[in-house]
């Protein structure tokens, strides 16, 4: 062993030392962000990204801010989050569900840095927290939009991983197509992954080839609504993650945004006061986490349904998921006036009554 | 004006600087690019060669890393080196190393939660079969039918691809996996595990074998008549025949040592480093291992100098990425004016510059 590796050792032990030591308000703070996707992917990492540059905006110079694009899930991100913390980030940000094994097992090994987890449940130390939004609330909004407009009764949905984030969305959408449209029908395809804008393209392909004539996607990239922008107005469809304003006012005739700066900037500060604890965080639209973009290219009245339903879910006097609710097999999930607990969206590994097709097992 | 005359032999001088003349060369261009996207270039070249070495804050930890990114690059450049020197060329690394690793975590995975000595072993077989096999297809195509091995083996690569694809969602999918493609964790199962086998050196088995891979090649091609039959039929095919070289038999042999070499890699990494069967598990190191084996001059022991640089570029490449805000192109290209410039090079030590003053040729 030579000097310089000892050196090294004697500063690992510090900051290992240092962890025990108890949180206090610091002057500086320095946040990592990891991001699966590309800056620009045009929607889930930029939404991410927008809001890291509102919060960089917020906090001046007191926060210094990193990122790293197009980190593969696996062992690239490991290497990435221990070079960052050893680089001196006091957050991390972890942006997507495949970070999750790998965010536990770096926030083992450096108990001062705080992590972050966006869209996992896994919280192994004391150091970990997960955050994610409601979703399924833009979701009901857009199903809404999707019964009402399709004229084909095929509706059609982009799905990344059959994950329970995911599923969820899916019953969601497809309950409030189905309480405004009876006759509509649901074809979801899977593209096993966030973003690779070539098979999002080619799902949406296959889905308007079927018929179906309004498409939700839950995948990263624009391009399901550059497909449908082929078709002329035919198809329609909605941002996803950002409000994908390029494509308005038609095939984009609403969306759900992510809005993450309110959460950045308050975890921020909290590592700023010394007051940041472990938590798990999952707002909606009543604290604009999810945000529903502008109504485009729809009639009036299917505008002011797709409000007021946007407006009761904020409220809190309606919840997306309210019984009589039944499992695709026909067993009951939810009693009629029965709301979902949290515990069985978070684990939810199956369909609703009435779509077709399974969960991948 | 500037003549190029073909030496009678390649000059051994030119050979060894050529390598290092490369890297210097790419300092220097890279340098200028860094500088044109308005990054300090010192820093930058510093960061990619030096901190990751020398850093204290960083180097305790890449160091070892280098090791576990240099690993496969070296133990498939040494397996394809051989075919390389007897004009076999073997594209589809990639595909051998995929195959390894999915029949390497298949058998692991069949005897989970078993707690026996037994299982590492047999993954180990498993993967040097996975490769062996895949590499026959190409091989015994060649042997019989005349087919091209570089056409047959990259083509491989895709289909194993989708294999590998099939296998994270279907058969090894982990049944606890909460609906998420991937095999289950083998780096969580003690008995099928390829851990570090020194704390803090990032030394697994796969870096052993990588090492044993360049000494045993080093000994056939010195000391053995099949090394001696590579050699001859790469340099002199007709010399070779006359020989009593079976050009047959040295295709089968060639495309096998490197397909059950690539398959090792691949186990090593599914079973260490990378932990699981994902989608998208292989990361290029089957294709990135061809430019190891030319940077290395086809020569073990330059192979394994070649496979550490190589690795050094990607880790200080990632510091480089967020210490500084390099964009991830930006040192993709700076990679591949590596390999550019080493071709490019080449030139000297098999041609003669020859400035001749006033005189037509």
């Amino acid at each position: 062993m030579n000097r310089r590796t000892l050196l090294a050792s004697a500063a690992l032990a510090a900051m290992a030392l240092a962890g025990t030591a108890q949180a206090q308000a610091m002057d500086k703070a320095k946040a990592c962000f990891v991001y699966v996707g590309p800056i620009n992917d045009g929607g889930w990492t930029q939404a991410h990204h927008v809001a890291v540059l509102k919060t960089q905006e917020h906090f001046g110079d007191k926060v210094e801010f990193i990122w790293q694009e197009s980190v593969p899930e696996g062992a690239d991100s490991e290497r990435v989050m221990t070079q960052m913390a050893l680089s001196g980030c006091n957050i991390i940000f972890a942006t997507s569900f495949g970070y999750m094994d790998a965010t536990n097992t770096v926030a083992a090994k450096f108990p001062n840095v705080k992590f972050e987890h966006a869209t996992g449940y896994k919280r192994e130390h004391a150091n970990v927290t997960t955050y994610n939004a409601r979703f399924y609330e833009g979701r009901a909004v857009q199903g809404h939009i999707a019964g009402r407009m399709t004229r084909s009764n095929k509706i059609g949905y982009i799905a990344s991983f059959p994950i329970p984030e995911v599923v969820m969305g899916i019953n969601s959408y497809f309950l409030h197509a189905r309480k405004a449209n009876p006759a509509v029908e649901l074809s979801v395809i899977w593209v096993y992954s966030w973003f690779d804008p070539a098979k999002e393209a080619d799902a949406a392909k296959a889905l308007i080839d079927q018929g179906v004539d309004v498409i939700a996607s839950h995948t990263d990239s624009t391009a399901p609504l550059a497909e449908a922008a082929k078709a002329g107005g035919a198809v329609l469809g909605f941002g996803q993650a950002r409000d994908m304003e390029e494509y308005k006012p038609l095939p984009r005739v609403a969306s759900i945004i992510d809005r993450w700066d309110a959460y950045y900037i308050e975890r921020i500060q909290a590592v700023l006061d010394g007051t940041w604890q472990a938590q798990d965080s999952w707002d909606g639209l009543a604290k604009g986490a999810v945000e529903i973009g502008e109504f485009t290219g729809l009639p009036a009245d299917v505008t002011a349904e797709a409000a007021a339903l946007r407006d009761s879910i904020a409220a809190g006097t309606y919840h997306p998921f309210t019984g009589p609710i039944n499992r695709q097999d026909g067993t009951p999930w939810l009693a009629a006036g029965q709301v979902a607990p949290d515990g069985d969206l978070l684990g939810m590994g199956f369909f609703v009554e009435g779509i077709t097709g399974d969960v991948p097992k | 004006m500037i003549r190029l005359e073909r030496r009678p032999t390649p000059s051994r001088a030119w050979a060894a600087a050529t390598p290092v003349l490369a890297v210097v060369l790419t300092m220097l261009a890279g340098g200028l690019m860094f500088a044109a996207l308005g990054k300090d270039p010192v820093a930058a070249i510093r960061t990619i060669f030096w901190d990751p070495l020398f850093n204290p804050q960083f180097a305790a930890y890449s160091r070892p890393q280098l090791l576990v990114k240099a690993g496969p690059l070296i133990l498939i450049a040494v397996g394809l080196s051989l075919g390389f020197r007897a004009g076999v060329w073997n594209i589809g690394a990639e595909g051998q190393y995929i195959a390894g690793a999915i029949c390497g975590a298949a058998v692991g995975l069949a005897f989970y939660p078993a707690d026996l000595w037994l299982v590492f072993p047999l993954m180990v077989i498993a993967g040097a079969a996975g490769g062996i096999l895949w590499a026959m297809i190409p091989a015994l195509l060649r042997v019989r039918f005349g087919t091209s091995e570089i056409l047959v083996s990259l083509l491989l690569v895709y289909v194993a691809q989708n294999m590998l694809a099939a296998m994270a969602l279907g058969a090894l999918r982990n049944p606890e996996g909460g609906g998420f493609p991937g095999s289950r964790n083998l780096s969580q199962y003690p008995a099928a595990a390829n851990p570090e086998l020194i704390a803090g050196t990032g030394l697994h088995w796969g870096v052993v074998a990588a090492l044993v891979a360049v000494v045993g090649a080093q000994w056939l091609l010195g000391r053995h008549i099949l090394g001696f039959q590579i050699r001859l039929a790469g340099q002199a095919p007709r010399a070779a025949r006359f020989a009593g070289v079976r050009p047959d038999r040295l295709v089968v042999l060639c495309m096998g040592i490197s397909g059950a070499l690539a398959g090792l890699a691949g186990l090593f990494e599914v079973a260490g480093p990378a932990g699981q069967i994902s989608i998208d598990f292989n990361a290029g190191y089957g294709f990135t291992a061809i430019i190891v084996a030319f940077l290395g001059r086809l020569n073990p022991l330059g192979i394994l100098a070649a496979g550490l640089l190589m690795a050094l570029t990607y880790i200080g490449g990632e510091l480089a990425q967020f210490m500084l805000g390099l964009p991830a192109a930006a040192i993709q290209a700076f990679q591949g004016m590596l390999l550019f410039f080493l071709l490019a090079l080449d030139l000297l030590s098999n041609w003669r510059v020859r400035l001749t003053v006033g005189r037509a040729a």
